[in-house]
C-alpha cells in the first residue's frame, strides 16, 4: 500500500505530468501527438511522461495501427483518497488538544 | 472476504493520560469540553442520542450506540463520505488513564476515489501540487 503511494506521488510529482493526467481526465483519450502539441516539450519527453504515468496505473495506452492512444485511470487515485491515514492525523491531534484541556479543567 | 468487507477499514489511535477516567469521561461526554479539543456537537453518554459535530469542513451526523460510564462510549460517525463507528475505551492504570480510539467503517462506494473524474480530479490534483510543493 505504501509502495503503490510513492508510485502514485512520484508519477504526480512533476507538474507536467499533473497536466497531462488531468488533460486526459478531462478531454478523454489522447494520441501522444495531440498530447505533444499542447504540452510545451518534445514528443520523446512526452512519451516519457507518459511511460511513467502508466507504470503508476494513471493512464492505460491502446494501439491502433502506428499511434498510441492514451486515457486516464482515476480510478489509481484511490490509495491516495484512503481514509485511515487522514483520520490518523486528525484524531492524533485530537488527542493532543485533549491532553491540553485535561491539564487545564478542574479535577 | 466480500468486497465489502474489504473495503472496511480502522484507525487506532491510543495514548496514556495522567488523569483519572472520571476526568477523561467528562472530556469525552460534556458538549462544552468536547467542543474544545475535538468539535462543537451536543454529545450526551445516552444511547441512542442523535447530535451532529460541526466542523468549517462540514459536518459529522453521530448517533450514540453504547455507553458504560468511565469505560466505553461509542457513537456513529458518519460524514465526508465517510460511515463509520467511533469507540473510546478507557482503562484504569497506575498513572491515570489509558484512552483508546478505534474508528472502523468504509466509505460507500468509494465516493471520494471515483465521485467526479472529470471535475474533481483536477481540484484534487491543484491541491496535491501544492501539498508537494509544501513537502519539498
Amino acid at each position: 500500500m505504501v509502495e503503490t503511494r510513492d508510485i502514485l506521488f512520484r508519477a504526480l510529482a512533476d507538474p507536467t505530468r499533473r497536466a497531462l493526467f488531468e488533460r486526459l481526465c478531462e478531454q478523454g483519450e489522447q494520441t501522444v501527438g495531440a498530447l505533444t502539441a499542447d504540452a510545451g516539450v518534445s514528443q520523446p519527453a512526452v512519451s516519457k511522461h507518459l511511460a511513467i504515468l502508466r507504470q503508476a496505473g494513471l493512464v492505460i495506452d491502446r494501439q491502433q495501427g502506428r499511434q498510441a492512444h492514451y486515457s486516464a485511470r482515476p480510478a489509481a487515485l484511490a490509495p491516495l483518497a484512503d481514509w485511515t491515514d487522514r483520520m490518523t492525523r486528525f484524531w492524533q491531534a485530537r488527542f493532543d488538544d485533549l491532553d491540553d484541556l485535561l491539564g487545564r479543567m478542574d479535577q | 472476504m466480500t468486497e465489502a468487507a474489504a473495503e472496511t477499514r480502522t484507525v487506532i489511535v491510543e495514548r496514556e493520560f495522567a488523569h483519572p477516567p472520571a476526568k477523561v469521561w467528562r472530556a469525552l461526554t460534556q458538549p462544552h469540553l468536547v467542543a474544545e479539543w475535538l468539535m462543537a456537537g451536543d454529545v450526551a453518554p445516552t444511547p441512542g442520542h442523535r447530535f451532529h459535530f460541526g466542523a468549517d469542513w462540514g459536518q459529522v451526523d453521530c448517533e450514540v450506540i453504547a455507553v458504560e460510564p468511565e469505560r466505553t462510549l461509542a457513537y456513529s460517525w458518519d460524514g465526508k463520505g465517510l460511515e463509520s463507528t467511533v469507540t473510546w475505551t478507557l482503562t484504569p492504570t497506575v498513572a491515570g488513564t489509558h484512552l483508546r480510539m478505534e474508528q472502523t467503517g468504509f466509505q460507500p462506494d468509494q465516493k471520494l476515489a471515483y465521485h467526479g473524474a472529470k471535475a474533481g480530479w483536477p481540484r484534487f490534483l491543484t491541491a496535491l501540487g501544492d501539498l508537494l510543493a509544501r513537502i519539498d
